[in-house]
């Protein structure tokens, strides 16, 4: 058993999974809980409770899309009294001005905004959903208001293009901090990837223009960009490293070490309606299978790098290796790295992918169109 | 971007001071900073109302026997930490 090493930080609270877009990258699984499964009110302000007992700093709400919660503004407060600092990270549908002032005075500390483009066309293209006009407006109201305010652009080939036209959606904002989130691979994502995985050039571009914008906003905004793991040389460290500061409560109750968890299948995950948060996260099984170096195999064993990136994700070492225990094959030190630089090598030798712009909008080459997130029941 | 010593620094918006298992800190969206003895004294005066002069001024009283160049230069270093992170305003 391998003992956990310190409180858990972060509370992942994923209220739905009911959203009103349907996104071609949605994070949340392929089986989706329907609404009758949703934990109550109740268990959820119980929850938050026992999160700040346990020594949790920060409740990030999330989904699906957390406003399809009625009982939102609830939850926000009962977080916040029991001491929590509470994120929003939402698409801004369904909210209105009334809603919106509800959600500050509940206490609200910050609240992500995400985009689907800088472009309606694309946005909504991408979100199979009319939403991107909504969002501005969603910009606006929120200048009425002293709380943090995060934008969070989900990049891809399809709209990375768009990288200046989004730093003007961000700088008219006001935004502390603006986050460009290149998608990465898994679920709904990992079945459209063949259309979403930028090109090097693509990429390159971006971070170069990035690492200017950084310089210039210093001081006003923060920009961070999430590279995509395919691209990077090393993996990342995966939720701070399994077990060691987040824990995920899904709609329906169940504590995962991770959001994509779920997909390694010979672990059970234990549901806060049985058990106290503290307890699932010093003692289950789930949260310790992977905490600590014991389960490491080679090349990560006696990895210099194995206390800083933690082997990287192990839901993307079962997805892409078919061994939740293995190095994460984004690693160029990982055994399976070889099938990934195909992958790439597929995306980047097609034509157009030269130079940068050609590829982003044409036909895939498999000729099938988006598989866009279905909804729960 | 130096910090301007006549201004008077406060929280930005989306930071503000927590504490949990007797332990203070400063929350920022989606990240958060341990504040223990110094650290909390300056943060604690980033309320808007002392200019950063002053913040230096009370700590150099407060921390009277380490050298008073030490202290300025510590507070201007930490602050323009925090200004990178995006946690404070400067008011004029």
């Amino acid at each position: 058993m391998t003992p956990a090493p310190n409180n858990p930080l972060a509370l992942v609270a994923e209220l739905t999974h009911r959203c009103p877009l349907h996104c071609v990258y949605c994070s949340n699984p392929l089986e989706l809980q329907s609404r009758a499964n949703e934990l109550s009110t109740e268990t959820w302000s119980r929850v938050f409770k026992e999160a700040a007992e346990a020594g949790v700093l920060q409740a990030d709400f999330t989904g699906g899309e957390p406003l399809a919660r009625p009982d939102i503004t609830e939850l926000i407060r009962s977080a916040r009294s029991s001491g929590l600092y509470v994120s929003l990270i939402t698409s801004g549908l369904p909210l209105d001005e009334i809603k919106l002032e509800a959600l500050v005075q509940a206490g609200l500390d910050h609240f992500q905004l995400s985009f689907q483009g800088a472009r309606e066309e694309t946005a909504n293209d991408i979100s199979g959903t009319k939403s991107h006009q909504h969002k501005l407006r969603v910009l606006e109201w929120l200048k009425r208001y002293r709380i943090g305010l995060t934008l969070n652009f989900v990049i891809h080939r399809r709209n990375i293009d768009e990288l200046e036209e989004m730093l003007a959606i961000a700088e008219n904002s006001g935004a502390g901090s603006v986050e460009f989130a290149s998608v990465q691979y898994y679920g709904w994502a990992f079945a459209n990837r063949g259309r979403l995985l930028p090109t090097r050039r693509q990429l390159d571009y971006c971070v170069e223009r990035l690492k200017r914008t950084e310089e210039e906003l210093q001081g006003k905004t923060r920009v961070l960009f999430v590279v995509p793991d395919y691209y990077a040389k090393y993996p990342k460290p995966c939720v701070g490293g399994w077990g060691r500061k987040l824990m995920l409560i899904t709609p329906n109750g169940d504590a995962l070490p991770c959001h994509a968890a779920p997909t390694i299948p010979s672990l059970e995950f234990e549901n806060v309606k049985n058990r106290s948060l503290r307890d699932i996260w010093e003692s289950s099984d789930a949260f310790q299978k992977f905490r600590g170096e014991d389960w490491m195999q080679e090349p990560c064993k006696s990895c210099d790098r194995r206390a800083q990136d933690f082997g990287g994700c192990r839901c993307q070492a079962m997805l892409l290796a078919g061994d939740a225990a293995a190095t994460d094959p984004v690693c160029t030190l990982a055994p399976q790295r070889p099938k990934l630089d195909a992958v790439l090598a597929q995306i980047n030798d097609a034509p157009g992918a030269e130079s940068g712009s050609a590829s982003p909008n044409a036909a895939p080459a498999d000729g099938i169109g988006w598989r866009y997130r279905r909804n729960p029941a | 971007m130096s910090v301007d010593v006549h201004s008077r620094p406060r929280l930005a918006a989306g930071c503000r001071m927590g504490e949990n298992n007797n332990q203070r800190v400063l929350q920022m969206p989606e990240r958060a900073l341990r504040l223990n003895g110094p650290s909390l004294e300056i943060v604690s005066r980033c309320d808007g109302k002392h200019s950063v002069s002053q913040i230096i001024g009370e700590l150099q009283l407060l921390y009277s026997k380490a050298e008073p160049r030490k202290v300025e230069q510590d507070i201007l270093g930490y602050l323009d930490l925090l200004q990178k992170e995006r946690a404070l305003d400067f008011e004029l």
